[in-house]
């Protein structure tokens, strides 16, 4: 009323007098009357309990959101307010905070991947791949990016969808049968069109990709091609990084540093790629400068790259990011720190090797790709894996990811499940996941019996 | 201050994690050796409480809403609920897998179906989605949806081309690019409204689509939004909503009921979820009936055994986000129109519209008023006339710096020499109002009188003025030890 007074105005629709009346609602908003912050509570309560929950579930899904553990302390960070109240760093002088934060989350990128520059974070894992594929075709004016089947097909969905509004071509090249992309038909696809060849590593299946092979391929048959590879950077605790193999971009979901599943989402893009190719790069960049006392400082750069200074020229639209959940992924490295990003890795391959094991020797199961493998696997089953899913549930397991939708050309994956261990789960967990998933299968009325079956025979 | 990696010494650790029960394999009989790295990587090596210091220092040398006013124009910086906080970390919403059997998530479904449907009553639109991760994010589906459905019409070859105002967001016309259309931008006029002459002559067969903000970017209300409808589909091109000023509007005027065809949401300015240092954020966006049939894969149906997941939908354009978009940013602004209720929503859109117009009362005579007219929930001043003195927007928005406030959004939008874009939002009280405007009249004598301190201003900050020309040049974007700091640490 202060306000209103001040302004010399009785009510505050007179604020509002420039809108055509034509356009005034005449009604109230149809919505739900307001709740107190008590009973707000009590309904998203509700909500929430009307989901099984992976702290009380032991879950085996992966699939491009990983349950590991995240540090106590990683969420109390991100409760500082002055952190989750902000916005894009625009004022540095009074945004050293999280300006030094995402520079060293860029360095933690950097370090892992081996690459020269990253930036400050994309959405998520698949539409950073697919401004990686864009990148590549701008970087080399070719109009075709190669992708392999074993990418996760959610990501190359999303790379699909991006290349085909911008005009540009996309191949998928196939598996072989060890679960890696089919090296002599990358071969053969590879030519003077390719703008960009993008393999994931481990790829969909767990298993590892030869990236170092598939990388000469792409320089002898189409050397003004990208190279882009999706990697998990969990794995790089253990793996060559993609920075060594002559890589040129890596992407990746940035969710396993720290960051709950949360349904899928807000999740983390990462990006890193070659000094050569950084002013091509999408999104916020921070740098080290000084200040006029010559003092270290920090500031957005190389903006020129961007939207707000670009419009339609910029490398990208991308504006808000995921800043936060690099900020979550930097105090989770910096908490696990270099031996204990290395002994989740270990945890996370053993684990998942015993796992594979466990179900190689289960009657009626078998498994399809032999390479080496990572943290997740395939599993044949007698029964529809969704059939076992549910059977599981009723044991207070959530299980793995039935493969079939996205493969319906492959024989071996139609009755294939995904399955997922990272160092949450336990040996008993694991134990309890396979002894219930062959009693569901044994109760099936498919399943052959053991003397009659010849599905059973090559797994015995 | 010092980095994480200075602080490093070589076998510090903050977490244990649990010895493993599964037998340790030698890693060469699981993994080739080819395929493992040399050296691990060079993490940081702390214990614990060195980490929550940094990370605490840090915290420290940062403003947030909670730490004092920030009045960033277009950004909606309004108070963010705390309990939206706690909610959105319940075990029920935070530890789901997007995966799970639709059984086993019924209420995160109900709560997203639900979501979509209250966000399309207050656009007026006949449904939403929520996958697009934030507002530019959600502005790339639209065009998606634009391009899908005119290439089913059969005109999609011809229209090639977007519309934008000179006033527009640079996501704007780069979304357009990235959806690979030619950007033209239609000029405003003397009274800040879209110049209808130069939008007639520039709508034909090649328009797409026309994307506008409503509220404008000058924090004006378009007058003649049903004139430019009618024009921009009589040329059979589509109207775009960017929803970055909706903060004015909501139960006051639908974009829906003004004429658009797509409208894009940002849960994080007008729905109340925290900006979180630059996101995540969230762009759901909403279209009329026509364009349902092109959202994005997979849409949250109803059926008689619950909520589930629809991937058959033949005509979508897609998916842009692997999985349904930043659910947990959605929970709280579900949490926020829950607690706010439609008549709480209304309020929320005349206060905002009253403190923009109380603050710039007092502004009025101190800074270049570039629109003399009512403003809805934003206004832009210009330092014009201050420049003539040779104090620059960007002085006096570091000046403002020393006051404790964070300074309004500059050099936006590009029509306006020198601007400043200033935005109060809902939230805060006249008190406050009143001190930032007294901090900006005294900034305003200050340039007459004290020109210099305020062109080496900030005085008080944790750092001076930086030197962004030096870190574009000369670009340091990692940290790297230096010879001298070897054998300090790692």
């Amino acid at each position: 009323m202060v306000m209103l007074s001040r302004l010399g105005l009785d009510s505050s629709s007179e604020l509002f007098r420039e809108l055509p009346s034509s356009l005034r609602m005449s009604r109230p908003l149809a919505l739900p009357a307001a709740l107190s912050e008590l009973e707000l509570l009590k309904t998203l309560k509700a909500l929430a309990d009307g989901n099984l929950n992976l702290d009380e579930h032991p879950c085996f899904l992966g699939a491009g959101v990983y349950d590991h553990y995240v540090p106590s302390v990683v969420d109390h960070v991100l409760g500082r307010s002055e952190f989750y109240t902000s916005y894009t760093p625009y004022q540095p002088e009074m945004s050293q905070g999280m300006l030094q934060a995402i520079f060293e989350y860029q360095t933690l990128i950097c370090e892992l991947t081996g690459m020269e520059v990253a930036n400050a974070s994309l959405y998520d894992g698949g539409s950073s791949l697919a401004e990686a594929a864009l990148m590549g075709c701008r970087a080399s004016g070719r109009e075709e990016v190669l992708i392999a089947r074993t990418v996760n097909p959610f990501y190359r969905e999303v790379v699909a969808t991006y290349l085909r509004t911008a005009g540009f071509a996309i191949r998928e090249i196939p598996l072989d049968e060890s679960g890696a992309v089919d090296l002599d038909l990358l071969a053969a696809a590879a030519g003077s069109g390719t703008a960009a060849l993008i393999l994931q590593s481990p790829n969909f299946f767990g298993i590892l990709e030869d990236l170092e092979a598939a990388g000469n391929i792409l320089r002898r048959r189409a050397p003004a091609a990208s190279f882009v590879v999706s990697a998990d950077p969990i794995s790089l605790a253990l793996l060559r990084p993609p920075g060594e193999l002559g890589v040129d971009i890596v992407v990746g979901e940035g969710q396993v540093l720290g960051n709950h599943p949360s349904f899928g989402g807000p999740l983390l893009g990462i990006m890193a790629c070659t000094e050569k190719l950084l002013r091509r790069m999408p999104g916020r960049i921070v740098g080290e400068t000084t200040d006029a006392e010559g003092r270290r400082g920090y500031v957005l750069t190389i903006q020129t790259r961007e939207q707000h200074i670009r419009r339609e020229k910029a490398t990208s639209n991308i504006c808000t990011n995921q800043a936060l959940n690099a900020l979550a992924a930097a105090v989770y490295l910096t908490v696990l720190g270099k031996d204990g990003l290395r002994e989740v890795a270990f945890n996370c391959c053993w684990k998942g090797h015993y796992a594979r094991e466990r179900f190689r020797s289960l009657r009626g199961f078998a498994i399809p790709y032999q390479g080496p493998c990572f943290r997740e696997f395939v599993v044949n089953c007698p029964i529809p894996p969704a059939e076992l899913n549910s059977a599981l549930i009723r044991d207070g397991i959530i299980g793995g990811y039935p493969l079939a939708r996205h493969y319906p050309e492959r024989e071996e994956l139609r009755s294939a499940w995904l399955l997922c261990v990272t160092e949450r789960r336990t040996r008993a967990e694991i134990d309890r996941l396979a002894e219930a998933a062959a009693a569901a299968a044994a109760l099936s009325p498919v399943f052959p019996s053991p003397e009659g079956g010849t599905v059973l025979e090559n797994d015995l | 201050m010092k980095t994480i990696f200075e602080r490093s010494r070589s076998g510090r650790r903050g977490l244990l994690i649990p010895p493993c029960d599964v037998p340790e394999v030698e890693l060469d009989s699981l993994i080739p050796r080819r395929f493992q790295r040399g050296a691990p990587p060079a993490l940081p090596e702390v214990d614990q409480l060195t980490a929550v210091r940094h990370y605490t220092a840090l915290s420290r040398r940062n403003h947030g809403v909670d730490s004092g006013f920030y009045p960033l124009g277009s950004c909606t910086m309004k108070y963010n609920p705390k309990v939206a906080e706690d909610i959105a970390r319940l075990a029920g919403f935070a530890r789901l897998h997007p995966l799970q059997p639709a059984e086993t998530c019924q209420g995160a479904l109900a709560l997203m179906h639900d979501l979509e449907r209250y966000l399309a009553e207050i656009a007026g639109m006949a449904r939403v989605t929520l996958q697009p991760a934030a507002g530019s994010h959600g502005e790339l589906l639209g065009l998606m949806i634009i391009k899908a459905f005119m290439a089913r019409r059969g005109d999609g070859e011809r229209r090639r081309v977007i519309l934008v105002p000179d006033t527009s967001h640079g996501t704007n016309p780069a979304s357009a690019a990235l959806a690979g259309y030619r950007v033209v931008q239609v000029r405003s006029g003397p009274d800040g409204d879209v110049d209808i002459e130069d939008l007639a002559a520039r709508l034909g067969e090649d328009t797409a689509a026309l994307m506008l903000t409503n509220p404008s970017t000058l924090g004006l209300f378009e007058r003649r939004i049903e004139a430019i409808s009618g024009l921009v589909h009589r040329a059979g091109g589509l109207l775009y909503y960017d929803g970055a000023n909706m903060n004015a509007i909501m139960g006051i005027s639908r974009p829906g009921d003004m004429g658009f065809d797509i409208v894009h949401f940002n849960l994080h300015k007008t729905f109340a979820t925290p900006h979180g240092g630059g996101g995540p954020g969230s762009g759901p966006v909403g279209v009329v009936r026509e364009l349902v049939p092109f959202l994005p894969v997979p849409v949250i149906e109803k059926g008689p055994g619950g909520y589930y997941l629809d991937h058959d939908r033949p005509l979508s354009v897609g998916k842009l986000h692997a999985f349904y978009g930043n659910f947990g940013v959605t929970v709280k602004a579900y949490a926020y129109i829950r607690s706010m209720g439609p008549d709480g929503l209304r309020q929320v859109s005349e206060d905002a519209v009253l403190s923009a117009n109380y603050l710039l009362s007092l502004l009025r005579g101190h800074y270049d008023l570039p629109f003399d007219r009512p403003c809805m929930h934003e206004f832009v001043l210009s330092a014009r006339k201050h420049k003539e003195l040779g104090v620059a927007a960007r002085d006096i928005a570091k000046r403002i710096l020393d006051y404790g406030f964070h300074p309004p959004t500059t050099y936006f939008p590009l029509t306006i020499a020198e601007a400043l874009m200033v935005e109060p939002t809902e939230s805060e009280s006249v008190e406050t109002l009143d001190a930032f405007a007294e901090a900006m009249v005294q900034i305003a004598r200050d340039a007459v009188t004290n020109p210099e301190m305020l062109r080496t201003a900030p005085h008080t900050t944790a750092v001076r003025r930086l030197d962004e020309v030096a870190a574009a040049r000369n670009p340091v974007l990692r940290w790297k030890r230096r010879d001298s700091e070897k054998g300090e640490g790692a």
